[in-house]
């Protein structure tokens, strides 16, 4: 019995290889892990992008309330699609939204585009250089951040955000990170 | 033929000054050392833009201001490994072209010299019994009553070796 039970064993390695790679290859590569989940935001200071006269955007500016830090840029077209519904957002005041402008070829560009469509953010830094976006590990926008009261990065979202996502996803975890406040 | 002559020369010149990388003039380093633990770095880190890639040949922007960050940290005194966990800690194992050797990633590396030294041992057991089979042939004992068969027809034979 034992003899004959050894003729399955291929069949028993294909299945387990089939099922690795069944799982591996419909993975979107294109989605890295979110390596932040659980750890403080990275540490950053950006200026502000031109004509806002505030002080920046930096890491120590995201604690106290669950707020959404959104890495866009002007030449971005995912941003546009995601605009309307930022401003949403801000309208309806849910949560405050923290812009990081990311590598603008004019710097003038993001300044303008916000005034031309709306400005969502309550915060903006410039970041030509990636710097910023390099320490969230982001690989193109838009990608939204939720960070906790702590200034802990809890969620990323890798593309636009619409009211679907938002329903499903972000604001169940907004609501539930406000109830722990304590903690 | 003297003709084409400097036409292949234009060639051959087009073809050795095509720069074999994305590194632009300004990136580099001005001291050759940390230039080249630089480009050794960013030969093994990969372009998330442009997933095949490593940021030493991708064009994206992200893949440069990577490589400036690079160089950076190698400047401001950063080990080869602190850059390279620095990357990794934002972009995960991922960005790394060359897996890295830790308990996740044992399957990946032994994998197939496990698949190896598998298939070889059923190989040796196979022409194991083989050259058993070939070799002195072992009849399977016979049971008590054929041997009492045997013993009764040589018997009445007379126990002489005539058939």
């Amino acid at each position: 019995m034992t003899r004959r039970l050894i003729f399955l064993l291929p069949l028993a390695v294909f299945l387990v290889i089939a099922v690795y790679f069944g799982i591996g290859l419909t993975l979107d590569s294109k989605k890295l892990p979110n390596m932040l989940a659980g750890k403080p935001v990275p540490e950053f200071t950006l200026k502000p992008i031109l004509g806002r006269d505030d002080k920046g955007f930096a890491n120590t500016d995201l604690v106290g309330d669950v707020s959404l830090v959104n890495v866009f840029g002007s030449w971005c077209v995912a941003c546009q699609v995601e605009h309307p519904f930022l401003m949403d957002v801000r309208a309806k005041n849910l949560a405050p939204i923290h812009g990081i402008d990311w590598r603008e070829v004019d710097p003038k560009d993001g300044p303008d585009w916000l005034r031309r469509k709306g400005d969502p953010y309550t915060l903006i830094g410039d970041d030509p250089k990636s710097r910023a976006a390099i320490s969230f590990g982001v690989t193109g926008a838009p990608e939204t951040f939720l960070v906790d009261q702590k200034g802990v990065v809890r969620y990323k979202y890798v593309g636009p955000i619409n009211q679907k996502v938002w329903n499903d996803e972000i604001w169940p975890l907004i609501q539930e990170l406000r109830k722990t406040k304590g903690s | 033929m003297t003709r084409l002559f400097p036409l292949i020369l234009l060639l051959l010149t087009v073809i050795a000054i095509r720069p074999a990388t994305a590194v632009e003039p300004s990136e580099v380093l001005d001291n050759p050392v940390l230039e080249t633990r630089a480009r050794d770095i960013s030969k093994g880190l990969r372009c998330v833009v442009c997933q095949n890639q490593s940021i030493d040949d991708s064009d994206a922007s992200l893949a440069r201001d990577l490589r400036v960050l690079v160089r950076e940290r190698l400047v401001s005194g950063d080990s080869d490994q602190e850059v390279i966990e620095y990357v990794v800690s934002r972009y995960g194992d991922f960005v790394l072209l060359k897996p890295p050797f830790k308990a996740a990633t044992l399957v990946l590396w032994f994998g197939p010299l496990l698949m190896v030294v598998l298939a070889l041992l059923a190989l040796i057991a196979f022409f194991r019994r083989q050259q058993a089979n070939i070799g002195p042939a072992t009849a399977p004992a016979l049971s008590n009553r054929d041997q009492r068969r045997i013993e009764a027809l040589l018997a009445e034979d007379g126990g002489s070796e005539k058939s």
